[in-house]
């Protein structure tokens, strides 16, 4: 307890709520507070602040207001846009493989797997490369075999690689395929505009952009036929039932806003120190492997393997001096699996349990990076130590 | 402030004892970290099977516990060396006809050596476990181990294989307590373990016996043999001997005009001997690898209590040397179930002064000579 510093390096796992994003939301707990559904005043002010939270998220989506939808978080929107695709292929007798990666976020493998399994339809886990990035080929391949959906993560969770979203979509849109993106580690940090990426449906979730967890959203191109997910009182245009959660929707508004105005400054402060990360971490930990992309991926993200290391007993020796960090095969119980993702990239069993991945924010410093470092090399340096008298 | 607080890992278990010498310890004003092992999955059994002290719900309620008291906590993986370790001995010393105490083995090559280690990586200066056993000082600096005030509960025989390296780095808060009162500080504090019964079985084994987890893990164990008296009468066939442990009665599966009891094993010939109970007695044993708490052996002979199991009660006796470095118990009374493989532990009143593991009897020439008069 009470570490002399603390140090938080998780920001791809979550961000703390920006200030002005809180100061945006605070009238609508106990001043605003109706149902945005009601006729009344309370209700159309709610309404308002809903509309007004929908057209300016469209503009920097640069789609209409109508094709947002607004969700409970990333999963759900993934879930929504899976299912109500696959569904409606389903119910029309149109064709219904479902064309996904096997790097992705588990809110969509898992939602892929339950409905080839329900439904008893075809699924297709294009292969990745070292990277983490899809074959191009392979996915045309599969594409050209038909499917009601492809779904591409935009910024890999674990290996920060970025896919070229604009070359895939246009693969599956030749191919009558609906192309969806799971853009929740790129939102607020990547361009987001739907047309210059070609994409039918986006996922964003907005606490990994410095808004509030229990928010994300789905944009879901006008025409796109979609059969909603969670029904009832008929909210967002019958595609999810729910009573509006004014206030965390105009905190994600006013997130992505902030990270939209000031992108280009996150942007250059993120690089500069991730880059200091690589390097201190290539440098101080012996045999340490970048993965993903060295150059194309998420500015904010340094993902590493550092092979032979109990990445477990790392991330205790890091908290136990304050420094947050997380791991592809992070585990509360004692009992790693390798990380899939690491494993679909082609790593080794051993090597895929030891991935560490470190992220960083607004708010990380340049002395946050180097002590950071010192202590992830001492601590490195102990538990090889440890693991040799145990060789 | 926090520089100057003693930092104290914690293994806890989920159970009452390892959590209440937390909170002792917290009270006490110690920089305290809880860690807990993950020791086995059993694969044999699927993979879905853990051990007793590592089930999801001990993790839970160990994980509720450091919670509650505002202490990190982290469960390390402890799998290959428990598996190396531990197991490994177990089923080794079956093997070999013996019926090994696997926690002692645990204490010296897992608790209070790759635990240790890792705590003191961690800068801990202590590390503490919920074992009713109490460390003293001797006045010239070195490390007493002494039973728990709660004599019914007493665990120093678990912790007899400890040395002076460990010793001073160890604290058993919950030795100066009853169990009573453990149970009673955690429901103080609102514990669920609080009204938890205690463990009994090897945690590793799970829900099995050791007998059936013997039998998934070493088949080969399960080898059939003879069973037979001292003077070589065959009564039956056993189906492996790791199935027998000394003194053992019920199960035999053979008639006899007299109850039958087990008195001894021999592994080479896959020998089960079997006597009366005027048989079962032995007024002495053999103890090797001996770990004296003082590393350093007492002037021979002297006068002693030896504990013979961990359940047993200390036996008055005198403690000879032997040639090998080791002691021989000479009991004042007969002893009935001494066992090889388990630990003598030798104590004088509350002072645990160390112990060995109980040699084979030197039955092997008295059974060969017995199976070469049976008939057939």
């Amino acid at each position: 307890m009470g570490a002399e510093r603390e140090v938080y390096l998780d920001y791809s796992a979550s961000t703390p709520v920006d200030r002005r994003v809180l100061e945006a939301m605070q009238p609508y707990f106990s001043e605003i507070y109706g149902n945005p559904s009601s006729a009344h005043r309370q209700g159309r002010l709610g309404e308002s602040a809903i509309e007004d939270a929908r057209r300016r998220i469209a503009a920097i989506l640069n789609c209409r207001p109508a094709e947002i939808i607004f969700t409970s978080c990333g999963s759900e929107s993934d879930n929504l846009a899976l299912r109500g695709t696959a569904w409606a292929a389903w119910k029309r007798g149109k064709p219904t493989r479902l064309i996904t990666t096997p790097v992705e976020h588990s809110a969509v493998t898992e939602t892929v797997m339950q409905l080839g399994a329900l439904l008893d339809i075809e699924t297709d886990f294009v292969a990745v490369d070292g990277r983490g990035l899809v074959d191009e080929a392979a996915f045309e391949a599969s594409c050209a075999r038909g499917g009601a959906i492809a779904s591409v993560i935009y910024a890999n969770n674990e290996l920060g690689s970025l896919n070229d979203l604009a070359r895939l979509s246009a693969i599956a849109r030749e191919n009558g395929i609906v192309f969806h993106t799971d853009a929740v580690q790129a939102g607020g940090q990547l361009s987001l505009d739907v047309e210059a990426l070609g994409v039918d449906l986006l996922s964003l979730s907005a606490h990994k952009f410095y808004g509030p967890k229990g928010v994300g959203l789905l944009y879901a191109r006008d025409g796109v036929d979609l059969i909603g997910a969670q029904t009832g009182g008929g909210h967002e245009g019958g595609m999810r039932a729910g009573t509006h959660n004014s206030a965390f929707i105009v905190g994600m508004a006013r997130a992505l806003e902030l990270a939209h105005q000031e992108s280009e400054a996150r942007r250059a402060h993120f690089s500069r120190l991730r880059d200091r990360l690589i390097d201190g971490v290539l440098e101080r930990v012996p045999g340490a492997i970048l993965t993903g992309d060295p150059v194309r991926r998420l500015p904010s993200h340094a993902s590493f393997i550092l092979p032979g290391l109990d990445v477990n007993a790392l991330l205790m020796h890091l908290d136990m001096k304050g420094i947050a960090a997380s791991s592809g095969s992070a585990c509360k119980t004692g009992d790693p699996e390798p990380s899939a993702i690491l494993l679909a990239a082609g790593y080794r069993r051993e090597e895929a349990l030891c991935g560490l991945r470190l992220s960083v924010g607004m708010a990380t410093s340049e002395t946050d990076i180097d002590y950071a470092l010192a202590v992830l090399g001492e601590a490195a340096l102990k538990l090889r130590r440890l693991k040799r008298a145990y060789a | 402030m926090t520089s100057q607080r003693k930092r104290v890992v914690v293994a806890m278990s989920g159970g009452v004892d390892s959590s209440v010498a937390a909170a002792l310890l917290l009270e006490a004003g110690y920089d305290v970290v809880g860690m807990m092992m993950r020791l086995w999955t059993d694969e044999a059994a699927g993979g879905a099977e853990h051990n007793r002290c590592c089930t999801p719900d001990q993790m839970r309620s160990a994980r509720a516990v450091a919670d509650q008291l505002g202490i990190p906590f982290y469960v390390l993986d402890t799998q290959a060396v428990f598996r190396e370790t531990v197991v490994r001995y177990f089923i080794d010393g079956h093997r070999a006809g013996d019926t090994p105490n696997p926690c002692l083995a645990c204490n010296r090559q897992i608790r209070f050596d790759w635990l240790l280690r890792n705590a003191l990586a961690l800068e801990a200066d202590y590390m503490a476990t919920g074992h009713y056993a109490r460390v003293s000082d001797d006045g010239v600096g070195r490390r007493q181990l002494r039973k728990g005030i709660d004599e019914s509960k007493d665990q120093s025989y678990v912790l007899s294989v400890l040395n002076q390296g460990q010793l001073s780095r160890a604290l058993f808060p919950i030795g100066e307590y009853t169990k009573a009162q453990a149970r009673q500080i955690a429901a103080r504090l609102g514990f669920d373990a609080a009204s938890k019964k205690d463990s009994q079985d090897l945690c590793f084994l799970g829900d099995q016996d050791y007998r059936s987890f013997l039998r998934r893990h070493a088949p080969d164990l399960s080898q059939k043999g003879p069973i037979v008296t001292r003077d070589g009468e065959i009564l039956g066939e056993h189906g492996g001997l790791s199935n027998y442990t000394i003194g053992q009665r019920k199960g035999l599966g053979v008639s006899s005009n007299q109850p039958l009891y087990v008195l001894a094993m021999n592994p080479s010939r896959q020998a089960l001997i079997v006597g009366g109970r005027d048989e079962l007695g032995r007024d002495e044993l053999v103890a090797t690898g001996v770990n004296w708490i003082s590393e350093e052996a007492p002037a021979m002979p002297f006068r002693a209590e030896v504990k013979i199991r961990y359940q047993a009660t200390p036996q008055r006796a005198w403690i000879e040397p032997t040639d090998n470095g080791g002691f021989r118990a000479r009991f004042d009374a007969p002893q009935r179930d001494i066992t090889p493989g388990q630990a003598a532990v030798v104590y004088q009143g509350e002072l645990c002064l160390g112990g060995g593991l109980i040699a084979k009897f030197d039955e092997a020439a008295e059974t060969r000579a017995s199976l070469q008069r049976a008939p057939g």
